[in-house]
């Protein structure tokens, strides 16, 4: 099979699962088992596409014109394989835990979250291979579309009013920014392709660079910049394996990755050169205060909704610093905080399947009941905070490296700062569950360990946040790659 | 002549034909059959004139050989084959779907009177666009208003007939504007032949009766298109009309009357009189925004769905009269272009509401109305018609992959293209007021428990459902590929602008 034709079977494959999802309905065990086939087989497929695109090769299909000169087309550049990568790889660990967690709470509507699922992957996996910002933008809103059935998933009356905050910001910001935004670069530029070092004309003054540059970063709304960060907490009513893949890894790495994407290949390193201050100053605004919005968050998935807006504005900042190494970083960042995320959010899962408790203060203790659970939120913690020898000690590293080349110190600043509150608002955690002991309300119900498939699930990708630590070989070359650094 | 040469005037008189007949036999499926035919063979006909226009360009059919200005001329150029393919279209797909619909929504008795006023409705729509001569379009355009009337007067509900004698004062007084800016145009011109007039124009194009002449027939087509503030006729007429009268006026008749505007401005005023010498483009865009804005928020409120998706259409011709009010290529395209994307969209909203009232509607009983109490957790019971709603919405909103999303993207590009982004702005902010009433229905057919009385409604049988997801799946093929859509409405664009100046 030529690597363009992979493109094809991998956008095609979660499409196909889809329908076997919808088909096998009636029999849950069939149906999951259409959900963990087509994640392996996904994988298996997007891995084909890694030593092609190591080697330089760039595989791309065009799939058809909606409009002279804007086709909906797809090319493979290494940021892309390392998203696609780490969305199909998570797929699989998530459907197991899923398993574990749908059934073991009682959720209803189950094939239309599997369904959901397996769509919304395909939109991710599209958004990271899109050849242009046309592409792009299609499957950017897609998301949104796709994954708002399972932000509302229990249809209570809390559940539509996240959902509605989900969609009106989600849909607001891209449809008054992002689209103008698009629209306009395709008026200036004749074409929207992603291209190396950008596609915008050189005549365009500093005022009109810095409005646009505005009008794409606040209009990727996934992203989740402050003041449109709303969005993110609100989509915490949904089911945790939901908040883990999607609202951790796919969705709002779909937003930093169209920041990334349309940093280096519209505007151009060049072309944004003195125009990004603005820029890391919100993100490092927003890191900080979602930080400390996070330490006061007496919920824990409300904390770590809080602490994602924190992190992903780290690649912004990491973007905004216009430093090859701190891309590095940034594209880095990607997988590293992925990986830490989605435990953190297992872990949450899995306490809340094992003992129903969902804030910090009903945590005292917990450690001796769930040990694996809690090692793993350690794990996942140290990663977030970025100390060896989790993943995200090497991301925040070539950060700090490209900060330090360019001089940025209101960039080490912010990064120092943050890394002392995010020690400030996960230590408490792990602190609570293993040396405080448990509440006589806690010894009035026991309970064991989260059911298998969580605990295998949240095993794997603690495994995998310290694994990204020793061989960070594969994410760093496609990295590398990108800013043209062999 | 072989026949094929006769296709202009078979374009109406194959409809037409079909009404008397219909009535002369007075049996509901004799009359069904007679006019679905006419409206398919006037489809078939409208197929051969666009390709024949595309490829030989603008026909000139001479009525019984009498040359213009003397005799009446049907003139089919691209624009007009565009409309023809239209408004056939839907006919053809609405035609066959009403036989169920009108089963629970007109009485037995009266089904063949409906075939029949379908059929001059039809025949007069494709008039109006077909004919190059002033005085043909008012002739036209009374036969199919007169049509209109009754078939709205139809629907079992008695506020029906409230809202087609509404309708028929607001439609009456708009016919009369237009006749006196016609009355006028001859009176300076001595012809009625359009492509005369515009010749004869150029020498009285500053003169006083012609301005009048303008006013008149701007306010006239205005009011007929159902321009904001002169929509009141309009969503009152849909909401009460039976489901497929709804549906096929939505996609048609207001359609049709931004085509009279059209020809009207570029084709007989001419582009300097109405867009450099008078503020009129000004005008236009004001009233488009306050469509786009007003009539968009008004439908959120709406708690029927017919009536909401009504509002939704007054808003959606603001989109179409804004296009225009930009006199550029990329703008007048965009107009006509959502024309057609937003006639497929909201026929297919009406035909599957249509689908709707008919599970809720028990046999022998008024017509039920499509509130919003009553469509909880619908989309566990219709699940067809739901998600085919949503889709169509989503192309309301503008959601790329959707016809919808074409449109605005010409709509943006126009007014990028003249600096206006303040106007930019205006778009795409009234686009989440689509988002808004969109998305009431979402959330109640889709994330509300239904009531415990629900289980009798069923989903739609397939003869309703299959033409309606026909139209469904054109608003997202039409989002994807544009070769004939934006193909046509660019060719047309550039002929008219052409011929305009």
């Amino acid at each position: 099979m030529s690597a363009d034709s992979i493109i094809a079977v991998s956008l095609l494959l979660p499409l196909i699962g889809a329908f076997g999802i919808a088909l096998a309905g009636k029999s849950p065990n069939l149906r999951e088992g259409v959900t963990l086939l087509t994640a392996a087989a996904l994988l298996a497929c997007v891995f084909q596409l890694l030593e092609p695109v190591l080697n330089g090769a760039r595989p791309a299909l065009v799939l058809l014109e909606p409009l002279p000169g804007l086709p909906i087309a797809f090319q493979v550049e290494p940021l892309g394989m390392l998203f696609a990568l780490v969305a199909s790889g998570l797929w699989i660990v998530n459907s197991i835990y899923s398993i574990g967690y749908m059934r073991d709470n009682g959720e209803e509507n189950q094939t239309r979250f599997y369904l959901s699922f397996a769509l919304a992957i395909a939109a991710t996996l599209a958004i990271a291979f899109s050849a242009n910002l046309l592409t792009l933008f299609l499957f950017y809103e897609v998301l949104t579309l796709i994954t708002y059935p399972l932000v509302t998933h229990a249809g209570t009356s809390e559940a539509r009013g996240g959902g509605r905050t989900y969609l009106a910001i989600l849909m607001g910001t891209s449809i008054i920014f992002l689209l103008p935004a698009v629209i306009y670069v395709w008026h200036v530029a004749g074409t929207t392709d992603f291209r190396p070092g950008g596609i915008l004309p050189d005549n365009l003054d500093t005022g009109t660079i810095v409005i646009l540059l505005a009008l794409f970063m606040f209009g990727i709304g996934k992203a989740a910049l402050m003041p449109f960060h709303r969005w993110l907490p609100a989509a915490m009513v949904a089911p945790t394996p939901v908040s883990a893949l999607l609202h951790a890894v796919a969705v709002v790495k779909a937003g930093v990755f169209s920041v990334v994407k349309v940093m280096m290949f519209i505007f151009g390193f060049d072309q944004l050169a003195g125009s990004t201050d603005w820029l890391a100053a919100i993100a490092g605004f927003t890191i900080v205060a979602a930080s400390l919005v996070a330490l006061s968050a007496v919920n824990l998935k409300r904390r770590l909704a809080y602490s994602t807006i924190s992190q992903l504005s780290y690649i912004i900042l990491a973007a905004a610093i216009l430093a090859p190494l701190s891309m590095i970083g940034a594209a880095l960042h990607i997988a590293a905080h992925a990986l830490g995320k989605i435990t953190l959010f297992f872990a949450a899962g899995a306490i809340y399947t094992a003992s129903h408790k969902t804030e910090i203060s009903e945590l005292d203790g917990i450690g001796r009941r769930m040990p694996w659970t809690m090692a793993a939120f350690g794990i996942g913690a140290l990663s977030m905070i970025g100390l060896p020898p989790a993943a995200g000690f090497v991301s925040k590293w070539y950060l700090v490296s490209g900060a330090m080349d360019q001089a940025h110190w209101f960039a080490l600043a912010v990064v120092l700062l943050s890394t002392l509150l995010n020690a400030g608002y996960f230590m408490p955690i792990v602190y609570r569950a293993y040396l405080r002991p448990l509440t006589a309300e806690a010894e009035a119900h026991p309970h064991g360990e989260a059911p298998l498939p969580i605990l295998l699930a949240l095993g794997l990708t603690a495994a995998g946040t310290v694994a990204l630590f020793f061989y960070p070989d594969v994410p760093l070359a496609l990295a590398r790659q990108m800013v043209n650094m062999p | 002549m072989s026949l094929s040469a006769h296709l202009p005037v078979l374009q109406v008189v194959l409809p037409l034909v079909s009404a008397p007949i219909a009535v002369l036999f007075r049996h509901g499926g004799f009359a069904a059959g007679i006019v679905t035919g006419g409206a398919w063979a006037a489809f078939a006909t409208a197929i051969g004139l666009w390709l024949h226009v595309a490829e030989f360009g603008t026909i000139s059919y001479h009525m019984g050989n009498w040359a213009p200005p003397w005799g009446i001329e049907y003139r089919v150029d691209r624009l007009t084959s565009f409309v023809l393919l239209l408004v056939s279209g839907t006919a053809a797909v609405v035609l066959p779907w009403s036989r169920a619909s009108i089963d629970r929504e007109i009485p037995e008795e009266l089904h063949y009177l409906y075939y029949a006023m379908f059929g001059l409705c039809l025949a007069g729509l494709l008039g109006i666009t077909v004919t190059g001569d002033a005085f043909n379009i008012f002739v036209f355009l009374e036969i199919s208003s007169l049509a209109t009337y009754v078939l709205i007067a139809m629907g079992r509900n008695r506020r029906a007939l409230a809202a087609a004698y509404r309708y028929l004062i607001m439609g009456s007084i708009g016919a009369t504007f237009i006749v006196i800016g016609i009355g006028f145009l001859y009176l300076m011109t001595g012809t009625l032949n359009l492509a005369d007039m515009a010749v004869r124009l150029r020498a009285v194009e500053n003169s006083r009766p012609v301005l009048v002449a303008l006013a008149f027939l701007t306010v006239g087509i205005s009011l007929k298109l159902a321009l904001f503030p002169l929509h009141q006729w309009l969503p009152n007429a849909y909401t009460y009309a039976p489901s497929a009268v709804t549906a096929f006026l939505a996609a048609t008749a207001t359609k049709v009357s931004v085509y009279v505007l059209i020809r009207f401005y570029y084709s007989v005023f001419g582009e300097s009189l109405v867009f450099e010498q008078l503020p009129l483009p000004q005008f236009m865009l004001a009233l488009s925004l306050l469509a786009m804005f007003a009539a968009s928020f008004i439908a959120i409120f709406q708690d029927n769905l017919k009536r909401l998706f009504a509002y939704s259409s007054v808003g959606q011709i603001g989109y179409i009269t804004l296009g225009l009010s930009f006199g550029s290529l990329t703008g007048l395209t965009g107009s006509i272009v959502h024309l057609l994307n937003h006639g497929v969209a909201k026929a297919a909203i009406f035909l599957l509401i249509g689908g709707l009232v008919l599970g809720m509607t028990k046999p022998g009983t008024v017509t039920a109305e499509p509130s919003f109490d009553r469509l909880a957790g619908l989309s566990k019971r219709m699940p067809y018609t739901s998600f085919g709603i949503v889709i169509a919405g989503l192309s309301l909103i503008g959601v790329p992959g959707t016809a919808g999303f074409i449109s605005k993207w010409h709509l943006i590009l126009a007014a990028l293209e003249q600096d206006q982004f303040w106007l930019v702005a205006a778009i795409v902010v009234s686009s989440l007021l689509a988002v808004a009433y969109v998305w009431r229905f979402v959330e109640v057919a889709y994330f509300t428990p239904p009531p415990e009385d629900s289980t009798s409604v069923q989903e739609a049988p397939l003869s309703l459902l299959v033409p309606a997801w026909l139209l469904v799946t054109a608003t997202i093929w039409f989002g994807f590929d544009t070769t004939f859509s934006v193909g046509s409405a660019s060719d047309a664009a550039q002929q008219l602008l052409k011929a305009a100046q």
